[in-house]
């Protein structure tokens, strides 16, 4: 072949001067992840914690302790407010159990439903339902608490017990949420229980072994890190899951444990927050940077916490 | 049967873990091996009947994941009744639920998207290719990795707060740099020129940055799978032939993994569709009647060039936030409202998805490695 007959592309010279530019700019687009990191952590601290120039960060205004011990929420501007985050935080991890309770034994079941017993065909149409299930909205969940869930089915049922239950309820976010995080444990789950090997399955069914003991016994302990890493991290998720909350949960900032009445949750405080007509320097505003360092801090260990298992407690296969 | 696996903690030790079964266990060492028969016919039957529990139960939890899919749709499908017409798309936000249209969250979620891929693709595909393909093995690049994987996790109202903190503020501070200057801009064969261009703090542009934000992670994790997908042959036959990493790179594997990335990337796309927290952290509207830049049909695109200058930088409200708005609306008549916005919500997610899966279909059939 001659050069003629070459794409002139491929013959032009490069400079190597014009290799590294590239390199760099796309150095710099990977880079911008470490900024954004850098940036909520700065905007966070300060506006939290130490305030630049006039404004006065919420720890100045607010005690640390206070934050963490007062068992009250009332955020409004004047000596009447209160600042503290318990029942935010019992709201909170109250959806976070409830979509627990929900979504472990549901996404457990389905992972070792789809990769032990499912077959390859049936495996293909579930997997997509999943999906859809995990790629709906956070509104349409909501929407769906609150008028489905809540009046067709809980109303109902709880009645029949003869127990109470509000237009606005944990129970029924913690549902949704439950439902919203399944596919996230089923497919996490799925393909660490798909990676550990089938000699171990064989040898276990060559024992004499039911299907039962060959999932329960051998495949779901070999694969128990990244269950529980899994768990972990749609349990981080149910923390910082948002609209749905919003919607069926309520605004009420009541430090209970009880499911039917209405919770706030941390986000759902910093929506209502933000939607409220206050000063962006009032401190009822300043209070949304203090709620987010915690959602933050609280995610990010438990997303730790997640990775750590993964990495330390992996078994690995030849 | 658990009191046969004397630890059932123990079961870690994989191998070990099989120490349930019978064989083993002490009824088997009890009894001579012919009471198999008589004696262990039962323990056989009740073992093979919770197997047989467990998988209806396994079964059924997937199931499930089913049926609350038909009834969500179907509940949705149901609300919808009363309200989802022609004119609820084509009519934009009323305080009468019987005109109420989602017209400007339609426009709003539009512009959003455009800006959020126009920013979000080139860095999260940039991102990728540097991780997958030049970065070498080291610290700096270890920490972007393990900081992608964690920013992943990060809730996506603390976007919001990061938006309207840093990117709200400087739209704030631009626009009072600009405002009442004269802008002159020209579009394609049009020459524009406006008096004055206002630029609002809560605009397009903060929303689409605080967006591709939230969904940046996701799409550098997609192209990287797509780009790993790429054997390694294709490289070192460029690589041998003289050219340069660069050449290798645009010309032979971006082109190799395109299928896989535009998946990736219209799938994680989409995810932003449907983000209200974000966004109504950023202050954006919950309750408009204007469609950004005064732009209310496509055609309008094409014969009111100055608006499209103005649309990126006006307020505007979301799909997924009048959805909001109207399910807490106490008039129950905007439930209605509420579902038809949600079925018009779903309609564009799953009319975007289709195109993911057709770029799927009609590429996995012309590459084979």
């Amino acid at each position: 072949m001659t050069m003629g007959k070459l794409p002139a592309w491929a013959v032009q010279r490069v400079s190597r001067r014009h290799e590294k530019l590239i390199q760099t700019a796309l150095f710099l687009c990977a880079a911008l992840s470490v900024l954004t990191t850098a940036a909520i952590i700065l905007v966070l601290l300060g506006n939290a914690v130490y305030a630049p120039g006039a404004r006065n960060a919420f720890f100045e205004q607010v005690s640390l302790w206070e934050f963490l011990t007062g068992t009250h929420w009332k955020p409004i501007d004047g000596p009447a407010g209160r600042f503290g985050i318990i029942p935010l935080l019992s709201g909170t991890i109250m959806v976070a159990v409830i979509a627990s309770l929900v979504s472990v034994p549901a996404g457990l079941g389905a992972a070792i439903y789809m990769s032990e017993y499912a077959a390859p065909r049936e495996r293909e149409f579930l997997k997509p339902v999943l999906e859809i299930l995990a790629g709906i909205p956070s509104v349409v969940y909501g929407f769906f608490a609150l008028k489905f869930i809540t009046p067709w089915i809980l109303k109902p049922a709880l009645g029949f017990l003869g127990l109470e239950l509000g237009t606005f309820n944990a129970l029924s976010a913690g549902i949704v949420v439950g439902i919203m995080v399944t596919p996230l444990i089923a497919s996490l789950s799925e393909d660490v229980i798909r990676s550990v090997p089938r000699s171990l399955r064989e040898a276990a069914y060559a024992l004499g072994s039911t299907r039962f003991d060959v999932s329960v016994r051998v495949v779901v302990p070999a694969a128990l890190s990244g269950i529980l890493a899994a768990f972990l991290l749609a349990f981080s998720r149910a923390i910082g899951e948002t609209m749905a909350v919003v919607i069926a949960g309520g605004q009420q900032p009541i430090a209970t444990l009880n499911p039917l009445r209405g919770a706030q949750t941390m986000t759902s405080f910093m929506v209502h927050a933000s939607t409220g007509d206050s000063a962006a320097d009032s401190i009822s505003r300043m209070s949304i940077y203090a709620i987010g360092i915690a959602l933050f801090a609280i995610t990010l260990t438990i997303n730790l916490i997640s990775g750590w298992i993964l990495r330390r407690y992996r078994e690995v296969y030849q | 049967m658990s009191e046969q696996n004397p630890s059932g903690k123990s079961a870690r030790t994989t191998a070990g873990s099989i120490n349930g079964a019978p064989i083993n266990g002490e009824s088997a060492k009890r009894r001579p091996a012919v009471s198999f028969v008589s004696g262990g016919d039962r323990h056989i039957r009740s073992r093979l009947m919770l197997s047989r529990v467990f998988a209806w139960l396994c079964r059924f939890s997937t199931y499930a994941a089913l049926a609350v899919l038909v009834v969500l749709l179907a509940a949705i499908f149901y609300s919808s009744i009363g309200r989802l017409s022609p004119d609820f798309v084509t009519n934009t936000n009323s305080t009468s639920p019987l005109k109420a249209g989602i017209l400007a969250g339609l426009w709003g979620s539009f512009w959003l998207i455009l800006f959020t891929a126009m920013f979000s693709v080139p860095v999260g595909v940039g991102s990728a290719v540097y991780l997958e393909e030049i970065a070498k093995d080291s610290m700096l690049v270890r920490i972007i990795k393990v900081n992608l994987a964690n920013l992943a996790g990060v809730p996506s109202i603390v976007y919001g707060i990061l938006g309207y903190t840093v990117f709200r503020t400087s739209a704030a501070a631009i626009a009072t740099l600009f405002d009442g200057k004269h802008v002159i801009g020209v579009l394609g064969l049009f020459k524009v020129r406006l008096s004055k261009l206002p630029i609002y703090e809560d605009n397009i542009l903060v929303g689409a940055l605080t967006l591709t934000l939230v969904i940046l992670p996701t799409v550098i994790a997609a192209s990287q799978e797509a780009l790993r997908s790429v054997p390694g042959s294709i490289r070192v036959a460029s690589l041998a032939l003289g050219a340069t990493r660069w050449q290798t790179i645009w010309r032979q594997v971006i082109p190799a993994a395109l299928p896989g990335i535009s998946t990736g990337v219209i799938l994680s796309t989409s995810r932003a569709i449907g983000e209200a927290a974000p966004l109504i952290m950023l202050g954006a509207l919950t309750y408009t009647s204007m469609c950004p830049g005064g732009i209310e049909s496509p055609l309008e695109l094409l014969t009111k060039p100055a608006q499209l200058l103005q649309a990126p930088l006006d307020q505007f409200t979301a799909m997924p936030i009048e959805i909001y708005d109207w399910s807490k609306q106490p008039d129950a008549r905007f439930t209605a409202v509420a579902a038809s916005g949600i079925v018009v919500l779903l309609v564009v997610l799953l009319s975007i998805n289709s195109v993911a899966m057709v770029v799927r279909h009609f590429a996995s059939r012309r590459l084979k490695w």
